[in-house]
Order: structure tokens, then C-alpha cells, then sequence
């Protein structure tokens, strides 16, 4: 770059001449990404031949033609060219509020907002490490789910809310982040477990990762309904949610556990064997030493377990609660609004879609974040 | 640590022994441990006791009572037992998983290659089926299919058809099924001769290949002697393996292979959405066998799809298939979610209608959970046992 600056200023040098046409911009790069060989033409013209037969008609469907507010299902077909030829969003707008906050009572829907907002605000420390005086910070995100269920489900004070009254988003986040929360902890014991050298504890956890991760979370989901109860001394007995958010807890640690046992195999011994020279003990190995490392190590499989068990709270529709995708299938049975699954199910599919690829676009930053401070230590 | 004198023992010193505390860590998690299971036990039967129940596995061997719609390998009525019922349900779970498995892995192939292909609308299209796939619950993606993909097919009499041969439909799929008459084993047999036969000839090939440095073209011959000899000998016999093509006969269609709505919408979006995840496992271990690979390849005269074969494939396998076997283990766990559009695998049938109907939670849960562990620990062996075969070993 440098060196045809300087050539450019000497007085009898040539110029410097422009590249080809077609050599540059737009037409090189049409050129180089779509019609490389005769192949790549074929396959570009196909690409776009598909994308031509569903891209215009999907836009049209859900977008140009559709009908944003109607009171039921003859009403949007009637706003229409042709019945049922576009999508009909005043299904999803009349029940969002059933979407978002399930039966809950709407006197009382602003403690869930507020819980809401207070999660917003207690995931910032978490998530950003810049936050000003973040030990405080830390100390209301880790009291935050205390907040959130008096919050929630009242007691102490406010008016008590059932459990099975919460449903549809707030349902899933409670389920999700409960599960999000505690599974790591719980999957970081087990990976010492297992890979520690007393062979009680190591037998534990492994009969215990590997039994939960050989079986189908549905499975488990229905020993929580179905069962659970006799595990328990006669006569006690505690809520469906509690005896889910268990299940979900025990599921996802599991997998947590095989994520950072990973991580541990990726540590070089001689980092132990350095902490153990320098007298430090083992916990203390393993919180100052080993720990940070393995973390670092794992972020990719540990925010993709995340995301597996963000996903997979939708199975609780199947034992009977009613979290965003069973809120939407009970919309389905409302004969007012019959047949109008399409806009349900894509209502939801965007849901998720933005948590999770939320979840994973940002696990992608903080591993290119801490992969920069980390540029000297790699071999 | 200076513990050869006696007389310096004392409590604290026991306190901060490491073998000591060791044990008794052990000791300790072991009885907490015991005491839990022990008493969990107790609880069960004390509390199956308050309600009338008791723990037997008698009630397999009573006549289950309910239909079941989909029993392509078991026969099956209401007037047989609850075990035959499990056993209906038990092929149906392996069915969707050997058939989602397979379709997911050729899909999750094809997708991972277009997503490295140098081709900008390919590689892009790849990612974002791939990435929104894998971003949304498989319980929806099987709703969705299910309730909606399926919907749109055409009623039997205006069915969408493939060739004359293949029917879509919203009562489900129909599709050619084989006819065996006498003679068939001839067919077979012709096929088992045509295996051996290409094992033969891939063993001669690399003789000759290792001694004059030839190529033979193995695989094509290879197909060429599958196809041909198990088609020759079926003409020698007089057709003895017929194909039966679904017929429109009133409102439905007779003959043929029928797949059930439910098993098409499971089998399929179980596919897609392992095949996702499979995808993007490819990828990652195509991307990870070092350029200087290729390039050496290619510096040899090596043309590039034999680089990809003889090259990059054999290093990139090792890496994969782990990560692969654990996505064949999710999708057969997957495969339970069945029960939320009313396919009958193992746990709507044992774990769900059984258990409804005799109200052995306990029995029939336990069933449940040795066998899906039986089966994941079954695909980790094989895949183990694949992963050790195809591992490169350092000479």
C-alpha cells in the first residue's frame, strides 16, 4: 500500500492504472460468489428460482394482504380477497395477553411486568462486565429470583397468586431462567464429581449423569406428574411447578456437567500441579486456578445447553401446564378462531427464535472478547 | 506431615488428614446417599400401600383394551395384552429412530456442504434454514408439520403425486410396497452374491491398485453388480418381487405402503431438525482439517474429489462422529414426543395409556426408563465401536 503511494509521487513514474472492468465492485464479486464455473450458474439460477416461488408469496401472505384487526375468524376472512388467503394477526393480537401471561389475574399482571423489568435489570451485571460497582450489581442479581417469586406468586404481604394460574411467556422465561440458573452449579459439582479421584463420588455422578442423560425429558416430566408424590414421606406433597422446575433443573445439569468435564480435559495438569506447589487447596485450586479456565473454555456448550433447555421447556405442555406453545395450542380449540394454526405457530417460532439466536449471538461475542485477552497464552 | 509418633495424635490433626477426610467425605455422601434411597423406597411403598396398590408386573399379561392405529410390524389388537401393546410401541419408537436417523443424516450432509459452498445464495440459504431450525423447539417443528404442512396436502381424490408412484395426501403418504411371491428367495439370495461379490472386487482393486498403481472404478462397478443381479435373477424366476402401487379406490387408497400423517410429520421434522445440528457438525469438522491438507493434495496432482474422499473425509471423521452420536442419542430420546400428535412409540403406549389404565405409575415408568436407557446405551456402543474403527492410527 505504501510502496504505490510512494512510486505515485515520483515525478516520471507511470500511473497507476485502473483495474479491468469487471474486475472490481459488484460485477467481481457476482462473478466470483454466484458465477464462478457453469455449476455454480446452475445452482444460483435454481437458488433463486426457490426463492422466487415461496419469498413473495410468504411476503404477501404475511405481510401485503394481511389483517391486523378483526373479532373472529369470519370477520378476517371476510376483510380478504379470498377467505383464508393471507395470514389473520388480529388471532394473535386478540390473545396475546393469554400468550404472554397465561390465566394470570389481570389485576396483578403488573407484579409480572415489574418481575420482568427487574430480570432486565439483573441480567445487566451478569452480562456486562463494565457495569458500574458490579459486586453490588451481582448481589441483586443473585437475590433477584427471591424478588421475582414473591413477586409472582405474591404471599408475604401482597395478594397470593396460584401456581397454575402463570402460563404462556411468563411461564417459559420462569421455567427457562430457574432451570438456566441452577443447572450450572448443580453440572459444575457433578463434573468435579466425576472427575475427582474419591471413587464413591465419582460412581455417584456418573450413575446419575448418565442415567438422566439415557432417558427422554418427557419421561422424567412425567415421573414429576405422575409420580413424584410417592418419593415423599406420606402426606407431604408440593406443587406441580416446583416438581418441574426439579425435573428441568436435574435434565439440564446433566448435560452441563458433560459440557464442562470437557472444559477440565482442556486444562493442562501442569496448572493444577502448579496451584497444589503453591499450597493451595483444593477448593481453592479449583475456584481460582482451574474454574475461570474451564468457563472460558466451555462458553459454546454451555450457552448451547442453555438454549437446549430454553427449547425444550415447551414439553411441560404435554403433562398439562400451559406454557407459550401449549397457551397456543389451546387457542387453536377456540371455535371463534378455528383453523388458524399457521399464525400461532409462527407467532411463537419468532419467539424462540429471538431468545435463542439472542442466547448464541451473544455466547459468539463473549468468546470473541475473552479469546482477545487470552492472545498469549495460546500455542 | 509428621504423623510417627502416637503420641502427637490429637482430633485436629485427624481433622486436616487428607486420606482421613477423603473417607470420610465418602463415608458420609454414602450413607446420605443410602438413607435417601432407602427411605424414598420406604415412601413409595408405604404410601402405594395407603391407596390400595401393590408393586407387580402382572398387569403386562392383562388384555390392554385400546387400539392402536399404527402397527406396521407387530400385530395387534384391543384383546391383546399390555406387554404386546409396549412391544407395538417399542417398534414404532425404533422405527422413527432408524428412519429419522438416516434421513437426518443425508440431510445434515447435504446442508453442511452447501453451507462451505463457495457459492454466496447456496451457502446462505443453508445457514438460514440451519440456523433457524435449530433455533426453534422441536416440539413445534413437529406441531407445525403436523397441523399445518400436513393440512395443506389435497384430499385423497386430487392427491399430489411423484411419478405415479409416490401419493401426498392429508390422510398421509402412500407408496409403492414390495410383493413377494414364490421364488423370492432366489432375489435374495442373487443380492447376498452380488455383496460378496463386491467385496471381491473392492479387495482386488487394491491389490491391483497397490501393484500397478491403477485405479479401478470400484464403487460404480460395485452399484452396477448391486442392481443388476438381484434384477436379473427376478426376471430368471418370473417376477417373484412384485411392486404393488397404491390404487385410488373411492375416497381412500388401497394397497401399498401407507405412512400415517403422524409418522410422516414425527419422521420428518425429527430429520430436519436433528439434521440442522448435523449440519453445522460437519461443517466444523470440514473447516478444521488444516488448508495445507488440500494444498499438499492438490500439489500432488490429486483431483478434488478424491482430496475430499481420500483426504479430508478420513481426518474430519473422528472429529464428527462424536458429536454425531450424541445427536442420534437426542433424536430417538426425541422420538418420545410422539405422544403429543398421537403416534403410538413406547411412551404413549406403556407410559401413557397403559399407565391410565392400570394406574401402575411406578411399573410402567421403570419400563420406560430401562428401556430408553438400554437403547442410548446401545447407539453409544455402536458409535464408540465406529469412531474407534474410522480414528487414524499413528504409525
Amino acid at each position: 500500500m505504501t510502496a504505490s503511494i510512494e512510486t505515485s509521487k515520483k515525478p516520471n513514474a507511470t500511473e497507476d492504472m485502473l483495474p479491468p472492468r469487471g474486475e472490481t465492485g459488484i460485477i467481481l464479486w457476482l462473478r466470483k460468489n454466484l458465477f464462478a464455473t457453469p455449476t455454480d450458474t446452475v445452482l444460483t439460477l435454481f437458488c433463486m428460482y426457490i426463492l422466487y416461488l415461496f419469498v413473495p408469496g410468504f411476503v404477501e401472505w404475511s405481510i401485503i394482504d394481511a389483517v391486523w384487526s378483526a373479532s373472529g375468524r369470519v370477520d378476517c376472512w371476510e376483510q380478504m380477497e379470498e377467505p383464508n388467503s393471507a395470514a389473520c394477526w388480529a388471532f394473535v393480537s386478540t390473545r396475546l395477553q393469554l400468550l404472554v401471561y397465561g390465566f394470570y389475574p389481570e389485576e396483578y399482571i403488573w407484579r409480572v411486568n415489574i418481575a420482568f423489568v427487574l430480570f432486565l435489570l439483573a441480567l445487566v451485571p451478569v452480562l456486562w462486565d463494565n457495569t458500574p460497582r458490579r459486586p453490588l450489581a451481582l448481589l441483586y442479581s443473585a437475590l433477584f429470583p427471591f424478588i421475582a417469586t414473591w413477586l409472582v406468586f405474591g404471599g408475604f404481604g401482597i395478594e397470593a397468586v396460584e401456581t397454575k394460574k402463570i402460563g404462556g411467556i411468563a411461564l417459559t422465561l420462569l421455567i427457562g431462567v430457574t432451570g438456566i440458573a441452577f443447572s450450572l452449579p448443580i453440572g459444575i459439582m457433578l463434573a468435579l464429581g466425576r472427575t475427582s479421584k474419591l471413587p464413591v463420588l465419582k460412581m455417584l455422578s456418573v450413575i446419575f449423569i448418565e442415567f438422566i442423560r439415557g432417558v427422554p425429558l418427557i419421561a422424567l416430566l412425567f415421573i414429576a406428574s405422575t409420580m413424584l408424590n410417592y418419593f415423599l414421606p406420606p402426606g407431604t406433597t408440593f406443587d406441580l411447578l416446583v416438581r418441574v422446575l426439579i425435573m428441568v433443573t436435574f435434565f439440564a445439569s446433566a448435560y452441563m456437567a458433560e459440557v464442562i468435564r470437557g472444559g477440565l480435559a482442556g486444562i493442562p495438569k501442569g496448572q493444577i500441579e502448579a496451584a497444589q506447589a503453591s499450597g493451595l487447596t483444593y477448593w481453592k485450586t479449583t475456584y481460582l486456578i482451574v474454574m475461570p479456565q474451564v468457563l472460558k473454555i466451555s462458553i459454546p456448550g454451555i450457552v448451547n445447553t442453555f438454549i437446549g433447555l430454553f427449547k425444550d421447556t415447551t414439553l411441560v405442555l404435554i403433562i398439562g401446564m400451559f406454557d407459550v406453545l401449549g397457551m397456543g395450542r389451546s387457542s387453536l380449540a377456540d371455535p371463534n378462531w378455528n383453523g388458524l394454526a399457521r399464525e400461532i405457530y409462527i407467532f411463537v417460532a419468532i419467539f424462540f427464535f429471538i431468545c435463542c439466536y439472542g442466547m448464541s449471538y451473544y455466547s459468539a461475542y463473549l468468546e470473541r472478547k475473552l479469546d482477545t485477552e487470552n492472545k498469549f497464552q495460546k500455542k | 506431615m509428621n504423623n510417627n509418633s502416637v503420641s502427637d495424635f490429637n482430633l485436629r490433626r485427624l481433622f486436616y488428614n487428607q486420606e482421613v477426610r477423603s473417607v470420610g467425605i465418602q463415608i458420609l455422601t454414602l450413607a446420605v446417599i443410602c438413607y435417601l434411597v432407602f427411605s424414598i423406597g420406604q415412601n413409595v411403598l408405604v404410601n402405594l400401600a395407603a391407596i390400595g396398590k401393590d408393586i407387580s408386573f402382572n398387569f403386562l399379561w392383562v388384555p390392554a383394551g385400546y387400539d392402536i392405529t399404527f402397527q406396521p410390524f407387530v400385530d395387534y389388537g384391543p384383546t391383546n395384552t399390555h406387554f404386546r401393546a409396549a412391544m407395538v410401541g417399542l417398534s414404532n419408537t425404533l422405527l422413527v429412530a432408524v428412519t429419522g436417523i438416516v434421513l437426518a443424516t443425508i440431510l445434515g450432509f447435504i446442508l453442511g456442504v452447501m453451507r462451505l459452498s463457495q457459492n454466496f445464495l447456496v451457502s446462505k440459504l443453508s445457514q438460514i434454514f440451519v440456523e433457524f431450525t435449530r433455533n426453534v423447539p422441536v416440539l413445534l417443528h413437529i406441531f407445525f408439520i403436523y397441523g399445518v404442512i400436513i393440512n395443506l396436502l389435497p384430499v385423497p381424490k386430487k392427491a399430489e403425486s411423484i411419478g405415479g408412484v409416490f401419493f401426498l395426501t392429508n390422510r398421509g403418504i402412500f407408496a409403492p410396497a414390495p410383493t413377494l411371491e414364490q421364488g423370492y428367495e432366489a432375489v435374495v439370495g442373487a443380492f447376498i452374491v452380488a455383496l460378496i461379490g463386491c467385496y471381491a472386487l473392492a479387495r482386488w482393486a487394491k491389490k491391483r491398485q497397490m501393484k500397478t498403481g491403477q485405479i479401478f472404478p470400484v464403487f460404480l462397478t460395485s452399484l452396477g453388480l448391486i442392481i443388476a443381479l438381484p434384477l436379473l435373477a427376478n426376471v430368471v424366476v418370473g417376477g417373484a418381487i412384485g411392486v404393488e402401487i397404491p390404487k385410488l379406490k373411492g375416497f381412500n387408497f388401497k394397497g401399498g405402503l401407507i405412512l400415517r400423517p403422524e409418522y410422516v410429520a414425527l419422521w420428518f421434522a425429527l430429520s430436519y431438525y436433528t439434521a440442522s445440528f448435523i449440519a453445522e457438525i460437519v461443517r466444523g469438522g470440514i473447516l478444521a482439517i488444516h488448508k495445507g491438507q488440500k494444498e499438499a493434495a492438490h500439489a500432488l496432482g490429486i483431483p478434488a474429489n478424491r482430496t475430499l474422499r481420500l483426504v479430508v473425509i478420513p481426518q474430519a471423521l473422528p472429529l464428527i462422529i462424536p458429536p454425531i452420536a450424541s445427536n442420534y442419542l437426542n433424536l430417538t430420546k426425541n422420538s418420545s414426543l410422539a405422544i403429543a400428535i398421537g403416534y403410538f412409540d413406547i411412551v404413549a403406549t406403556l407410559g401413557g395409556i397403559s399407565l391410565m389404565q392400570t394406574g401402575k405409575e411406578v411399573e410402567t415408568m421403570s419400563l420406560v426408563l430401562l428401556i430408553y436407557l438400554c437403547l442410548s446405551l446401545c447407539i453409544s456402543a455402536s458409535m464408540n465401536f465406529l469412531n474407534h474403527r474410522v480414528t487414524l492410527k499413528a504409525r
